[in-house]
């Protein structure tokens, strides 16, 4: 029924964080075995679909201290100070490797690798390649690993449970989608780097695949998820599809207009100062729909949005910067911005919260590391800062591969008999579902449904009210859950399975979302409300954490790192 | 969805070994959206009509390369084709010249061993410690190679290509496009390994210069120039060692 395989270190994800990890313990021991899971073949990750560029500090004019404090600002001092000064101190140096590995920088006349502006980044940071800077990433570090014969990818393997013994994890459960085989994939040390869980929501720029797998599978280990409460729109995200048109169209100069041709970044107090449209993307979707609300949005078949305008960049800085923004906007919404500009609405795009981490990488379930979009190392706090993420999946991928390591190295191998058992208890379970026939519910209903409920409870402005019938609804989403009939009963490359054992998951991430805004009484970041429109450091300077019960979420707080920057009103 | 609507009908190869001999067709009719990609119509598909239908996706913005398939017998992103360019019934099928794992479902380990296989990584002497900082590249030495780094590895050229239609084998038009992308590069000494591996069989003399890899690539790789020009490289390469020792490098 399974079939159990032995490995040194076990990595689930092959999107930049895992990736890294997986090259970073080969560095470490060239000789060990490196088992990397996947639900895709790691360069069909969503880390291929990042555009804008990766940050870190290159210039002159340009130093730790200032990326620390635009980072720690930008989180609305929700960040943990000791991991935002790690981080920058260690992002150079690891943009660098991928530079060394084939990374197809752009660069300045010299030779130097060339740097653009961001949002909510004091001075030219963000490292690009044209506006494909995660789909080169990604290809670099995949080409890279393919030249170290000791990691053993599974590709196309569905992790389905992280398998525990002893209080320490030894592994996992992963679905062969090919066979229908259920694999026990051992190691003494676990990396989740599953990325996010866009996929909640209705109009996300996340692809298919960004079910929020490993939260669910650490939230049901025990460990809690944190800051979940934290979603970041994007301002920029086209109408229907929800693809992103990357915030480098506004680093390289574009203008956000409402229906009078108005740049009301400019022109109005939306607390962005001088920034304007490179302020942070928090305040500047929030923008965006008031604007909207006073009247001043365009109407169109999906919703009603604002214009993004690149005509005054000209057509030879479009060309040589923003070649994908251009065919982007061609093939799926029928403008070509050297002469239009394109419609755009606030768009669900990344998760701040995630796996409880710390600035190791380490969970508090001995023998799991996190790092990538899955966890929550604390950088981002309540609002992430465009290109910080990439380079995170970089910072954070590489230590926790090596400290995966290190714990591995110290660790022993647990009860195969015990976990093989637990490997046996998931194959039936997951053969109970495949083609599941009894029960009245369709699992693109509960989709929808729950697509409804996220949006209406968590968007970009939210209220108590709303929070808690987003709660609810979630809570009974699950009893649906339970009842749901299949249709395919194939051991082969059974996508109907995956998709329910996805939604599982995305249950599981949904519910940890609107728990843990209710309980958030204050505005800070991404987590505005309207009843509640102030930050509050005196009572809500936390991190909320989110813990499994099957008799409902429990909730936790986490104390803030601070020490270097004193807390201060967000304003630019 | 709304009034007025348009309908097509999407006859689509379906095969599953669990209980199929052989690859049969199905046909299904459904309302469609004028804004709508192939790929929407088979999600529609499997979300509302027939659950077991199986096939890749995820970005639906044409950079990860899951969703290619034969759509009305040519290899196209399905992501990426206007549903409106087709007629009131359109054929979808697998990439052509790879096994079927399931319906719309390809092989692809065989790809990623002709990947591995060109050492699509970059090769030195030396390695260069991270405290030596970024190597210096000129917008014209990062041109020189730029082009072949785009592919996506969707595996359309394959599906395209006379030679591997005959030849599995054949290393293919992506795998020489991303292992000459390498060699081109100014930071990679590799092109002496890669070349050798080019004069290996099953590789660039393979090629009988169709073109149609190049016609069908969606990000305009041109793999057809790549293969060309990595031919002539081992050529060369193999006459310049015959003069030295090890020569041929850039
Ligand atoms: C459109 C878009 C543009 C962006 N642009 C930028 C940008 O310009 N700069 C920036 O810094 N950030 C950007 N981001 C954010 C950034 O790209 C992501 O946060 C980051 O790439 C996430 O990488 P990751 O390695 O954590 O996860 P991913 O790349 O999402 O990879 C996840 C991996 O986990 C695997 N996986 C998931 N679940 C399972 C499972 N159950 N079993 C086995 N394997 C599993 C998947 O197969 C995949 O390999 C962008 C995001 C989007 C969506
Ligand atoms: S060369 Fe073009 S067609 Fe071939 S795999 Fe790459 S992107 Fe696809
Ligand atoms: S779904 Fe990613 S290329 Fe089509």
């Amino acid at each position: 029924m399974i079939e159990v395989t032995r490995h040194d270190i076990v990595i689930v994800g092959g999107g930049a964080a895992g990736l890294r990890a997986a090259i970073a313990a080969c560095e470490i021991d060239p000789g060990a075995s490196i088992a990397l899971v996947s639900k895709v073949y790691p360069m069909r990750s969503h880390t291929v679909s990042a555009e804008g560029g990766a940050a870190a500090v290159a210039r002159e004019d340009d130093n730790f201290e200032m990326h620390g404090y635009d980072t720690v600002k930008g989180s609305d001092f929700l960040g943990d100070q000791d991991v935002i000064q790690y981080f920058v101190e260690q992002a150079p140096r690891e943009l660098t490797l991928l530079e060394h590995w084939g990374c197809p920088w752009s660069r300045n006349e010299d030779g130097t690798v060339a740097t653009r502006a961001f949002g909510g980044m004091s001075t030219k940071r963000t490292w690009y390649a044209t506006d494909k800077v995660g789909f080169h990433m990604l290809h670099a570090l995949f080409q890279h690993s393919l030249r170290f014969d000791n990691i053993v990818r599974y590709d196309e393997h569905f992790a389905t449970k992280l398998l525990v013994d002893g209080g320490v994890v030894r592994g996992v459960a992963a679905l062969d989608v090919r066979t229908g085989v259920v694999r026990v994939v051992l190691g003494r040390a676990v990396i989740m780097a599953t990325g996010g869980a866009g996929k909640i929501f209705p109009f996300t720029t996340n692809g298919n695949i960004k079910t929020g797998d490993g939260m669910a599978l650490a939230y049901r280990a025990g460990v809690a998820l944190k800051d979940m409460e934290f979603i970041q729109y994007h301002p920029t995200g086209l109408p229907g599809t929800g693809i992103l048109i990357t915030e480098a169209t506004r680093g390289e100069g574009g203008y956000v207009i409402n229906s009078e041709g108005e740049r009301f970044l400019a022109t109005r107090d939306y607390g962005v100062g001088t920034k304007a449209e490179l302020g942070p993307r928090d305040m500047i979707s929030r923008a965006i729909i008031q604007e909207i609300e006073a009247g001043r949005g365009i109407s169109g078949p999906y919703g009603e949005y604002v214009y993004l305008d690149l005509r005054h960049l000209g057509e030879a800085k479009i060309v040589a910067r923003l070649p994908m923004v251009r065919e982007i906007s061609k093939i799926y919404i029928g403008v070509d911005p050297v002469y239009e500009p394109i419609p755009i609405r606030p768009v669900v795009h990344y998760m701040m919260g995630g796996i409880d981490t710390d600035i190791t990488a380490a969970t508090s379930l001995p023998g799991l590391y996190a790092a990538g979009e899955v966890a929550s190392a604390s950088l981002n706090g309540s609002n992430r800062l465009g290109s910080n993420s990439l380079t995170e999946c970089l910072v954070f991928g590489a230590s926790a591969g090596r400290n995966a390591m290190a714990f591995a190295e110290g660790s022993s191998e647990g009860s195969e008999d015990a976990l093989r058992r637990e490997g046996e208890e998931e194959a039936a379970r997951i053969v109970a579902l495949r083609g599941k026939q009894k029960g009245g519910e369709k699992l693109s209903r509960i989709r929808s449904d729950l697509h409804k409920t996220m949006e209406s409870g968590c968007g970009v402005y939210r209220t108590q009210e709303a929070m808690n019938e987003t709660a609810r609804t979630v809570a009974q989403l699950r009893g649906r859950y339970a009842d749901i009939a299949l249709e395919d009963s194939s051991t082969v490359f059974n996508t109907e399975l995956i998709a329910a054992l996805e939604m599982g998951n995305m249950l599981d991430v949904a519910e940890a979302v609107a728990n843990s805004a209710a309980s958030r009484n204050e505005s800070r970041g991404a987590h505005t409300r309207r009843d509640v429109p102030n930050r509050d450091d005196q009572n809500f300077l936390y991190h909320t954490l989110c813990y499994f019960d099957p008799a409902g979420p429990r909730l936790g707080k986490k104390d803030v790192t601070l020490g270097h920057w004193e807390p201060e009103e967000r304003k630019y | 969805m709304s009034d007025g609507q348009q309908k097509k009908t999407f006859v689509i190869t379906r095969f599953d070994p669990d209980r199929d001999d052989a690859p049969r067709k199905q046909a299904y009719e459904i309302p469609v959206h004028p804004d709508w990609k192939v790929l929407d119509a088979l999600n529609f598909i499997k979300d509302e009509i027939d659950a077991t239908l199986s096939h890749r996706w995820s970005c639906r913005m044409a950079v990860c390369g899951s969703c290619g398939m034969m759509v009305d017998g040519e290899p196209r992103l399905t992501c990426k084709e206007a549903l409106s360019q087709y007629g009131d019934t359109v054929d979808v099928a697998p990439l052509a010249n790879f096994p079927v794992v399931r319906d719309l479902v390809i092989e692809a380990d065989g790809f990623m061993e002709k990947l591995t296989h060109v050492k699509p990584w970059i090769i030195r002497a030396k390695e260069l410690a991270v405290e030596e900082g970024p190597m210096r590249q000129s917008p014209a030495e990062l041109e020189e190679f730029k082009q072949f780094s785009m592919c996506i590895n969707c595996m359309l050229c394959y599906s395209a290509c006379p030679v591997v239609a005959n030849e599995p084998e054949f290393i293919g038009p992506a795998a020489i496009a991303l292992g000459h992308r390498y060699s081109l590069d100014s930071r990679d000494e590799g092109a002496a390994d890669r070349n050798e591996i080019f004069r290996g069989e099953g590789t660039v003399f393979s090629c009988s210069f169709a073109n149609e890899c190049s016609e069908v690539c969606p990000k305009h790789v041109d793999p057809a120039a790549a293969v060309n020009q990595a031919k002539l490289n081992a050529v060369i390469d193999w006459a310049t060692s015959l003069v030295l020792p090890r020569g041929g490098d850039k």
